[in-house]
């Protein structure tokens, strides 16, 4: 029925097995089941983009996720691509140029650069404002998100990365 | 405020029978579950509140895209992400690779399904119309058997389709697109990725120097895509660049009246369909040779 089912999955390089009531969001789950705060919530129906997270290997909205959906999946989130150092340099570049105010939409933002750097190391400032798209930051204007992020492209062709 | 869906059960179907079984016993208590694109989002908001979820992403029968005979087949599961980025799709319905990048987002496009879009039948989507203007075919299927629709007989209004509670779109099947195939994709909208204000999906064959099978399909402009039928007539057996793009404009003024939306009225939106009209046919004068 209703009643709980067990996922069993990879968060950050760690196994996870709980057992979720079928109408938990993935980004709640992370929250509230395992404790991992860094993906943040917002809107809940997929517009603002602060639950941007990686599911295997790609971004998705934490909010249009079940957990249940995740049997079997690998789960990165802010904290574990903050530990493993993926994207420090973005991240240090962000605090650079002040791409972030209050921070809200800062992991979303990073999860989004992050994809956008991988699929084109070498992108122009419209194609970051298409990716940015579906990012909503109520702080900076996004200006210095794009300065970050072709400063981020930039070095890292500079360094044959 | 916090979202929360009400309580569902949750199968994982393995095969089309494990989804046909659901279904068979909840009739339209019963959802199913594709990228949870448009499902999970009116799950959160309680637009929908099914008693049992079926999630078919893992049935082997609604993946793949391939070439069968002289169409492209592609499963109702494959995310657009998938169809956006392959060889088959580009090089036999390119009008299709051109427009999934004007949906929504990257994080949405990894997750939602060419088959959810069509079954969502939202009248401001990108593919529902390029389905109608390519002809193509829908494979449903149910415990009863399976049948093909058209893509004319499907859409039938906002969020309403030809498919019956107990139905499954399978997969859905494009002609090839042959030599001498012309088509034009393209939309008005406010920001990158939201839904359009108006958009045109138009495809056209030359064939010995004229236009044949020409097909204007405008959406965003009425409760399910809308093919210009009488505009459309008056490309067919004409050269490319032979013609005056005002007398098509004038046709869909006089056969058409946009239904507004919340944001767009009905005179803003029959401006932008003419708009993409001149668009797309200066389009097609261009590739005259
Ligand atoms: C912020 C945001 C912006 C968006 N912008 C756009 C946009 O610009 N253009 C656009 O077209 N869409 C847009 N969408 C919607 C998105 O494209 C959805 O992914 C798509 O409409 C549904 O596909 P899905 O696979 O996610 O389907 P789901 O959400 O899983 O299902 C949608 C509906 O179809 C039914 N269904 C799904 N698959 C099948 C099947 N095989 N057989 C029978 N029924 C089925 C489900 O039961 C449900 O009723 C947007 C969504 C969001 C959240
Ligand atoms: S909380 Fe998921 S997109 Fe806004
Ligand atoms: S920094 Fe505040 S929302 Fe982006």
């Amino acid at each position: 029925m209703t009643a709980p089912i067990i996922v069993t999955l990879t968060v950050n390089g760690e196994p996870v097995s709980q057992a979720v009531e079928p109408r938990l969001t993935l980004v709640d789950f992370l929250r509230e089941a395992i404790g991992l705060k860094g993906t943040h919530v917002g809107c809940e129906h997929g517009v603002c983009g602060a639950c941007t997270l990686r599911l295997d290997g790609v971004t998705v909205r934490g909010c249009l996720t079940l957990a249940v959906q995740c049997e079997g999946a690998t789960v990165e989130t802010i904290e574990g691509m903050t530990e493993s150092g993926a994207m420090k340099d973005l991240q240090d570049e962000f605090v650079e140029r002040n791409a972030l105010q209050c921070g809200y939409c800062t992991p979303g933002m990073l999860m989004s650069a992050a994809e956008l750097l991988e699929r084109n190391a070498m992108p122009s400032r419209e194609e970051i404002r298409e990716q940015l798209s579906g990012n909503y930051c109520r702080c900076t204007g996004y200006q210095a998100i794009v300065d970050a992020i072709e400063t981020t492209a930039r070095k890292r062709g500079a360094l044959g990365r | 405020m916090r979202l929360k869906p009400r309580a569902f059960e949750y199968v994982r179907a393995r095969s089309l029978q494990d989804v046909f079984s659901v279904l068979d016993a909840h009739g339209d208590e019963a959802k199913i579950l594709a990228g949870g694109q448009s499902l999970v989002p009116a799950l959160n908001l309680r637009l929908a509140a099914p008693e049992i979820v079926v999630d078919v992403s893992a049935v082997e029968a609604l993946s793949g895209i391939t070439v069968v005979d002289d169409v492209l087949r592609i499963g109702a599961m494959s995310r657009y992400i998938e169809v956006a980025t392959s060889d088959l799709v580009a090089r036999h319905a390119p009008m299709i690779a051109r427009a999934i990048p004007y949906i929504a987002h990257t994080a949405i496009r990894n997750r939602g399904t060419f088959g959810g879009s069509l079954c969502n039948a939202d009248p401001a989507s990108e593919l529902p119309a390029c389905a109608l203007a390519l002809k193509a075919v829908f494979n449903i299927s149910s415990s009863a058997g399976e049948r093909k629709i058209a893509a004319s007989d499907f859409f039938l209004g906002t969020y309403t389709t030809a498919l019956e509670p107990n139905e499954v779109l399978v997969s859905v099947e494009v002609p090839l697109t042959g030599p001498g195939s012309l088509f034009y994709f393209d939309e008005v909208a406010r920001r990158q990725g939201d839904y359009a204000m108006a958009g045109l999906a138009a495809r056209a064959e030359v064939r010995g120097g004229v236009l044949a099978d020409a097909r204007l399909v405008f959406f965003a402009v009425s409760d399910m895509p809308l093919a210009a039928s009488a505009a459309s007539a008056l490309l067919e057996g004409k050269a490319p660049g032979s013609f005056d793009a005002e007398v098509v404009c004038e046709a869909l003024a006089q056969t058409i009246v946009p239904l507004e939306d919340l944001t767009t009225s009905s005179a803003t939106k029959l401006h932008l369909m003419k708009v993409l009209t001149r668009r797309a046919l200066t389009d097609f004068a261009g590739k005259e040779a």
